[in-house]
């Protein structure tokens, strides 16, 4: 195992006190093993939570510590399935709904948007729907149109649902204990290429809080915001940024329901600069909503603003295609570059650029 | 608790036919002002239908739980849940059993244990069955009563649900209340085999079954035993009721003008209106008794809902997420 610094771009390890560190993965199990034991209505349910590859090692050990009746599979009926967590949450309990890609949530839309979102709306606040509906976003080594995408924009529009989205171990671990214990439905969106990642986490149950943007890496020439996997890749490209002597903020939402506008307007008033960088795509996005808000507060009078994410296609699953698909540090950076050096057309070397985690990973999903 | 009894006394006569009653006036009353447009809410009248609901719910406990349709003014009722908040809940006020945010189709009463009924087919079905997980994880020995159309059964959560159901063994009885439409299209011009509905759930390991006339009693009975044998952990179960809804699927008229039905159809289901055949069987005293208490009750459920206040404009915010 790699040492944390040897994974973590800057920034995220000066975050907490020095605990013990610990995966993303484990950060994810970690949570849901305590918040089991602490809380005899929290359940988990989801195609193959149960089996021996434990979503990606992040249900492992659940079920013989908790026993079937609070850790089962389902059905491949994600539908009625979505619609069971939310009637056993309006009884009282505390489902955790595991789906291993986002893509899979299409399935369950209906339930989510329908029902989830508007219960306590609609019936005036006579019923709640305590639930997490956790899934994960695929990348790179052939995951393709139906395995990478990220949807939360989709979810972020209807007014109800909570949507988290952490970066790193102990956003990961917090998120989670303050999803399954808020009375809402959390869309709680993970990504893959981030398991392996490694963090400070504190060993007790903790909670962080909605709505509190974090500010993983000061700086004052240019804001970067990532969402998800992107604070990591924006978080590289601060560094190559360094070397030219430009100075980025990098900035992380954690949710995107509640979002924490004041954060960010603070860190424009200070760069005059943002550039999103969104693990999703542009049009009708998560992107164009907080240039859109910053635009709208006066927030952005005289800032420059940017944004990158997916490119405007289905997501290919030839790495020779793919690599032109995402936002990656090198891009990142030359777009942060030439927003603070306008007509400069530095570029960062493309093997300099490359992520320890991405390195690390070699597949299968 | 009727249905355990198998001779039917005059009391749980007189119980049956003051639940049919209430329903059907209330309705009646819906329709007579609908015109006023005082209620501004789609209404689904239950009329015609309504022996289904009552009979099922007369075996059902405060702490069962009902989850029902769209066309839920029937089983919200017959579950005991207040005539007043749903009046309220008609004319947009905030003393709705929703605080006016639902309207018709969207009753609920947690006092009751009457799940909030969804607009969409088919969506409370597994609404329903995630309760009854719930009972189970709870050890509780109540039920969960989901009612649903036949129309829901053509839905993909449907045959979802009884599968999961089944392999659960939870404590949910299935109700369809098959009237023989979705809207306006006929059980024939929709399912291969129209009359195969028990059949195919059977396949699901589900005891189902199927009860033709709307016989009342019948209903009372069948549903009784099935819920017991589910306090007792036996698993989900299924009964179809065939029934007619009299007036138009949405609105307060009838229809038999427009061509899809005619009124031949309906006029069998009259004559085995079991509103009808209960009044028939009441000393005459009661019967009178019943019908008046019933008006009394459903006056004042009107003056409440016109009385009620409106909702302040910033309840409008309210609601959006729980604290």
């Amino acid at each position: 195992m790699s040492s944390p610094s040897d994974i973590m771009p800057d920034g995220l390890d000066t975050l907490h006190e020095p605990a013990r560190t610990l995966s993303y993965v484990d950060a994810i199990r970690e949570a849901l093993d305590q918040e089991m034991t602490a809380d005899e209505r929290v359940f988990v349910m989801g195609l193959d939570v149960d089996d021996h590859k434990a979503i990606q090692g992040s249900t492992r050990g659940l079920l013989e510590k908790h026993g079937s009746d609070r850790i089962f599979t389902t059905p491949l009926s994600e539908d009625a399935m979505t619609g069971v967590a939310i009637g056993a949450a309006m009884a009282g309990r505390r489902p955790v709904h595991v789906h291993i890609r986002m893509d899979f949530l299409m399935l369950c839309m209906n339930q989510l948007i329908n029902i989830a979102a508007k219960s306590h709306y609609m019936y005036g606040g006579a019923t709640q729907v305590p639930m997490v509906v956790r899934s994960m976003i695929g990348k790179s080594w052939g995951q393709g149109a139906q395995h990478s995408q990220n949807l939360n924009a989709m979810f972020a529009h209807v007014p109800g649902l909570k949507v988290v989205a952490p970066s790193n171990a102990d956003d990961a671990k917090g998120m989670l204990i303050a999803s399954i214990r808020d009375p809402n439905p959390v869309v709680f969106t993970e990504h893959r290429l981030l398991y392996f990642t490694e963090g400070y986490v504190p060993e007790e149950a903790f909670t962080l809080p909605f709505g509190k943007a974090r500010i993983c890496a000061e700086g004052a020439d240019v804001t970067l915001l990532g969402v998800s996997n992107m604070v990591m890749e924006c978080l590289r490209a601060r560094e190559l940024l360094a070397e030219q002597d430009i100075s980025a903020e990098v900035i992380d939402p954690v949710t995107l329901v509640p979002l924490d506008m004041e954060t960010i307007a603070a860190s424009v008033a200070k760069t005059g600069r943002i550039l999103v960088v969104d693990n999703a795509w542009t049009n009708c996005g998560f992107s164009a909503e907080i240039l859109a808000r910053l635009v709208e507060s006066g927030a952005a009078d005289g800032a420059k603003l940017r944004r990158m994410g997916f490119a405007p296609t289905t997501c290919p699953t030839t790495p020779w295609l793919e690599e032109h698909y995402y936002p990656n540090p090198a891009t990142v950076a030359g777009s942060a570059h030439e927003m603070v050096k306008p007509g400069s057309d530095w570029m960062p070397d493309p093997e300099r650029a490359r992520l320890t985690y991405q390195m690390q990973f070699r597949g299968p999903f | 608790m009727i249905g355990s009894a198998p001779k039917k006394t005059t009391g749980d006569t007189a119980f049956l036919y003051g639940q049919l009653r209430l329903i059907r006036r209330t309705e009646e009353r819906i329709a007579e002002v609908y015109s006023t447009d005082a209620i501004k809410s789609p209404v689904h009248l239950a009329i015609g239908q309504e022996a289904i609901s009552v009979g099922v719910c007369a075996n059902l406990t405060k702490e069962d739980i009902v989850g029902c349709t769209y066309r839920s003014h029937a089983a919200y009722l017959a579950k005991g849940a207040p005539l007043n908040e749903m009046m309220a809940e008609m004319y947009g006020k905030s003393a709705g059993c929703a605080a006016g945010k639902g309207g018709s189709m969207h009753l609920i009463s947690k006092e009751f244990n009457v799940l909030g009924s969804s607009a969409v087919v088919g969506t409370g079905v597994p609404i329903a069955t995630g309760y009854a997980l719930a009972l189970k994880q709870k050890n509780s020995k109540n039920v969960v009563v989901c009612f649903l159309g036949d129309g829901a059964t053509e839905e993909g959560v449907f045959s979802e649900s009884l599968n999961f159901a089944a392999l659960h063994h939870l404590p949910v009885l299935y109700v369809v209340e098959n009237n023989g439409y979705a809207i306006h299209e006929p059980l024939e011009k929709r399912q291969s085999r129209p009359d195969a509905i028990c059949e195919r759930v059977a396949t699901y390991g589900i005891n189902t079954v199927r009860i033709e006339d709307q016989d009342i009693f019948r209903i009372c009975d069948e549903s009784s035993a099935m819920i017991n044998r589910m306090r007792e952990g036996g698993g989900p179960a299924f009964l179809e009721c065939l029934t007619y809804r009299w007036r138009e699927h949405v609105g307060p008229s009838e229809d038999y003008d427009a061509g899809y039905r005619s009124d031949n159809e309906v006029a069998d289901w009259k004559q085995n209106d079991q509103l009808d055949r209960l009044a028939a069987m009441l000393p005459n005293d009661e019967f009178v008794a019943i019908n008046s208490r019933v008006e009394v009750v459903i006056d004042q459920a009107f003056a409440f809902a016109e009385d009620a206040s409106a909702p302040a404009r910033e309840e409008l915010f309210a609601h959006v997420f729980a604290e």
